[in-house]
């Protein structure tokens, strides 16, 4: 694809703050109505990152582009930025009515009193606020803020929409029920967007790709599947939730199964993988079943392992158990499972996860 | 950074606006016309000055600025070239400020006089004095509380005279209060706090009905209050209108301006609060 | 006390028979602080939002600056504008003492750190984003301006006011620059302190009220607006 086939696209981004590098993109682009979310941990990057795609902070080097053309003068930015809008974490709303705020994008282009009028009384209705619309801004509850933050930013129709963690400061149901509405009107919009989310479920459920950022890098970007299930490096594994990973050897590869030394136990695995290659397994605690006899040829994974459980963690609706196998595994189990099997810590059970639950990564060290 | 550029175009437009809107019908006038006299605050508190001023301006189209402080500062000003002629009343400071050469004229205007004045009661007994020398001796006697001025006015500057000439010390005695502050307040504060203190008869008079003081002590030569109108020399400061400073001190000695002068105070005291001399010699006042 | 009744009374009757003289001395007060006001609101909010939203090395010692002159004794200022405009001084060449442009030379110059300061305050406590969301909603830089401005517009208010108040009731400055002559630099405070040292306490008293009914009056109507709900 050329550029100019991308709303937005970046080369060679640099960033540096107090002499520290704090981004360095050597290519970012954004497709046609496509929804990214770019998550990663605390100081990665990403607010950053979303910060110079609008051309709201300068960087120190680096190209961006708008529909294949590059942005460079004032001017260049100032059209651009009329494009596009950003929600921000704090609703950051003005000191006046519901209608004024979402208004107040309108109001800067010069539309008209009467278009104000229709557009802001339509986006309203899409974000189920019409009812606040004589409210004041400061008499709002969080979700209903949140709300009135996106009306303002789609009520100009932007083309592509930015938002730094709309949600993080919301309670799971208006944060639920929030997200469902936003991915709704994206859709219907044919709005591009671009989201940073801490919240992973967010990022799986609203988007076409995820961009992974460690550290002013961008280290994976693909499909929500993609990213989730096969991670490239440690890092990201760690990242997206699979909690084991475990240090191992191949020892052989018969037809694509791997058979892995970790510690002083052997796991099989799908992969091209030769034998002496050294690799990371990553398994998803989700993956591995827990039962209180050897399940023997009742069960089709290939890896079955007693094991001890070792600490019992509270994950809201499950229980991570950390299991000693020879080596270290987690697992979740629902509270009930827990109970019907009668778990706890120091109890001998058995542990399965099938081979392909295992993702394989290199190891250089 | 081009906000600021911004500002500071509008800025500066709206400086010219204030500008243009500040000028006043006086300032438009040109500078010549300007006459700054320097003058004491006594002098402009007995309402002389605002019956004499619109007359000088009527007459001969100076615009007059009053600027009313103590003798001293006014004889600063008058150093510095910052006044263009002075109406002050503080004989010795002046003589000094003649022989240094700052003024070029110095010519006698009017008097009235100082009196003293202290609690009814008296407790240095000064109504037994003969003299008001005997009757200042007294006080530094019997260590009774006295308020001065000390703020280098023509008042305060006859009253260190006269301490002098009795041979007290009285800066730094615990009985001798220096206030700093204008006749009108120092009488207060002798009033609140029962003391004696020096006062021109004038302002005496305007305060008397919130006072509790009594006159102690008038009448003596020694009392006399003289002005004098001093015109600047230009040699010190080449910013001194000349001629308006001559115009006003030939102004305040003449006939006209001396009759004026002699009737003042009259209609609200019943007897006036000046006497005109010009053309008297010093020696012979009083008598 | 029959002293403050007379004082209420006489400037009443001042007020109602519109005497000339009381009138010009009020009128002379409100031109020459009002114009101060509004010189220093100028420099103070531009200046302040300058300050306020933009890094610099030195901002905080620029803000404690700015902050120490919201308390510049008026009788300080005074002396330097007098000492600056003398004759023989460096902008002697204006003569301009002794006139109405120097009292408000020298009343801008106590109400612009005044406005300055809470200016500064009053932005800096705006949402550290806010300047961003604006911005992003397509705003030219000085539509951002007029934004924050109204953002902030309660505080700003209030800097209006305390700089208008900080210039109408001061007597220090008035007074060296301005030398309280008669139908030209006399204004309500400098007349009040000439004829209280003359003993006429009732004037004193009638122009001191007539100076709080003026303060009053004017701080009224900036509150109004203060306070004002935005409309649809």
């Amino acid at each position: 694809m050329k550029p100019s086939d991308f709303p937005v696209s970046i080369e060679n981004l640099k960033v540096e703050l107090g002499g520290v590098s704090v981004l360095d993109i050597p290519c970012f682009c954004l497709g046609e109505k496509e929804v990214v979310s770019l998550i990663g941990p605390n100081g990665s990057g990403k607010s950053t990152l979303l910060l110079v795609v609008n051309c709201l902070l300068k960087p120190l080097s680096g190209k961006i582009c708008f529909r294949g053309t590059e942005i460079i003068s004032r001017e260049d930015i100032f059209r651009y930025r009329r494009k596009i809008s950003m929600v921000f974490q704090e609703p950051l709303l003005f000191d006046t009515t519901v209608f004024n705020n979402v208004a107040s994008g309108l109001k800067i282009r010069g539309v008209s009193g009467k278009e104000t009028k229709d557009r802001v009384t339509n986006y309203l209705k899409l974000f189920s606020i019409e009812h606040l619309a004589n409210r004041s801004a400061r008499k709002l509850s969080g979700g209903e803020a949140q709300r009135t933050s996106l009306a303002r930013a789609f009520a100009i129709q932007p083309e592509i929409i930015f938002l730094d963690e709309p949600f993080s400061a919301l309670d799971p149901p208006t944060r639920h029920a929030l997200t469902d509405d936003l991915e709704k009107i994206v859709r219907d919009t044919g709005t591009s967007a671009v989201m940073v989310t801490h919240d992973q479920s967010e990022a799986l459920k609203m988007s076409d790709r995820i961009v992974v950022m460690n550290n002013g890098r961008i280290v994976q970007t693909g499909m929500p599947s993609e990213v989730m299930n096969s991670p490239v490096n440690e890092f990201v594994a760690n990242f997206v939730g699979m909690d084991t990973i475990l240090e191992g050897q191949v020892v052989r590869n018969i037809e694509g199964l791997m058979h892995i030394s970790v510690s002083r136990q052997e796991i099989e695995a799908v992969g091209d993988w030769q034998a002496d290659d050294k690799v990371f397994c990553c398994i998803r605690p989700e993956n591995v079943t827990i039962e209180t006899f050897d399940p023997g040829a009742r069960t089709s994974s290939r890896n079955v392992f007693p094991a001890i459980i070792l600490d019992i963690d509270s994950m809201g609706p499950f229980l991570k158990l950390t299991l000693d196998c020879g080596f270290s595994l987690m697992s979740y189990v629902t509270r009930e499972a827990f109970a019907d099997l009668g778990l706890y810590e120091g109890k001998k059970v058995f542990a399965s996860f099938k081979a392909t639950s295992v993702h394989v990564i290199p190891r250089s060290v | 950074m081009k906000l600021i550029k911004n500002f500071v175009g509008m800025f500066a437009l709206f400086v010219a606006v204030i500008a243009v809107s500040c000028v006043s019908p006086a300032s438009a006038a040109p500078v010549v016309k300007n006459v700054i006299l320097a003058t004491t605050t006594s002098t402009q508190d007995s309402g002389l000055l605002d019956v004499l001023i619109p007359l000088f301006e009527k007459e001969t189209g100076y615009f007059v600025k009053t600027i009313a402080v103590g003798s001293g500062q006014a004889m600063k000003m008058g150093e510095r070239g910052e006044a263009d002629v002075l109406l002050v009343h503080s004989p010795a400071a002046e003589k000094e400020f003649m022989a240094k050469g700052f003024g070029i004229s110095r010519r006698l205007v009017m008097h009235n006089d100082f009196i003293l004045v202290g609690p009814p009661g008296d407790p240095a007994k000064i109504r037994e004095a003969k003299t008001t020398q005997e009757a200042f001796k007294k006080i530094a006697a019997a260590g009774a509380l006295f308020i001065s001025r000390g703020d280098n006015s023509g008042t305060n500057a006859k009253e260190l005279a006269i301490w002098k000439a009795v041979g007290v010390s009285p800066v730094g005695q615990k009985w001798y209060q220096p206030t700093g502050l204008g006749m009108g307040q120092t009488l207060n504060v002798a009033s609140e706090k029962n003391g004696y203190t020096l006062t021109d008869r004038a302002t005496y008079l305007a305060f008397k009905k919130t006072l509790g003081l009594s006159i102690l002590r008038e009448g003596d030569p020694i009392l006399l209050n003289i002005y004098h109108v001093i015109e600047l020399n230009p040699a010190k400061s080449p910013k001194i209108n000349i001629a308006g400073g001559k115009a006003f001190a030939d102004f305040m000695v003449s006939k006209k301006t001396q009759a004026v002068i002699g009737k003042f105070g009259i209609a609200k005291y019943g007897a006036p609060l000046f006497f005109p001399d010009a053309g008297k010699k010093e020696e012979s006042l009083g008598k | 006390m029959d002293l403050i009744i007379d004082g209420i009374i006489k400037a009443f009757k001042l007020l109602i028979a519109l005497d000339p003289e009381v009138l010009g001395i009020t009128w002379l007060s409100l031109k020459v602080s009002g114009t101060a006001t509004l010189i220093s609101v100028f420099i103070g909010i531009s200046l302040g939002m300058v300050i306020a939203l933009t890094n610099f090395p030195g901002k905080k010692f620029v803000i404690s600056v700015v902050n120490t002159g919201m308390g510049l004794p008026p009788v300080v200022v005074g002396l330097f504008v007098t000492v600056f405009l003398w004759r023989n001084g460096p902008f002697g060449f204006l003569d301009i003492l002794y006139t109405p442009t120097a009292i408000i030379a020298a009343q801008a110059v106590i109400a612009t750190p005044i406005v300055m300061g809470i200016s500064i305050a009053a932005l800096q406590n705006l949402p550290a984003k806010m300047r961003l969301q604006i911005l992003s909603l397509g705003a030219t830089r000085l539509q951002m301006v007029w934004i924050l401005l109204r953002e902030a517009r309660l505080p700003l208010m209030a800097a209006v006011m305390a700089g208008f108040g900080g210039v109408i009731s001061e007597v220090g400055a008035s007074i060296m620059v301005g030398g309280n002559i008669l139908d030209y630099t006399r204004v309500l405070t400098t007349a009040t302190v000439m004829e209280t040292s003359k003993g006429d306490f009732d004037i004193a008293f009638a122009l001191s009220i007539i100076l709080l009914i003026l303060m009053f009056v004017v701080n009224y109507f900036f509150t109004l607006i203060q306070q004002r709900e935005r409309p649809r």
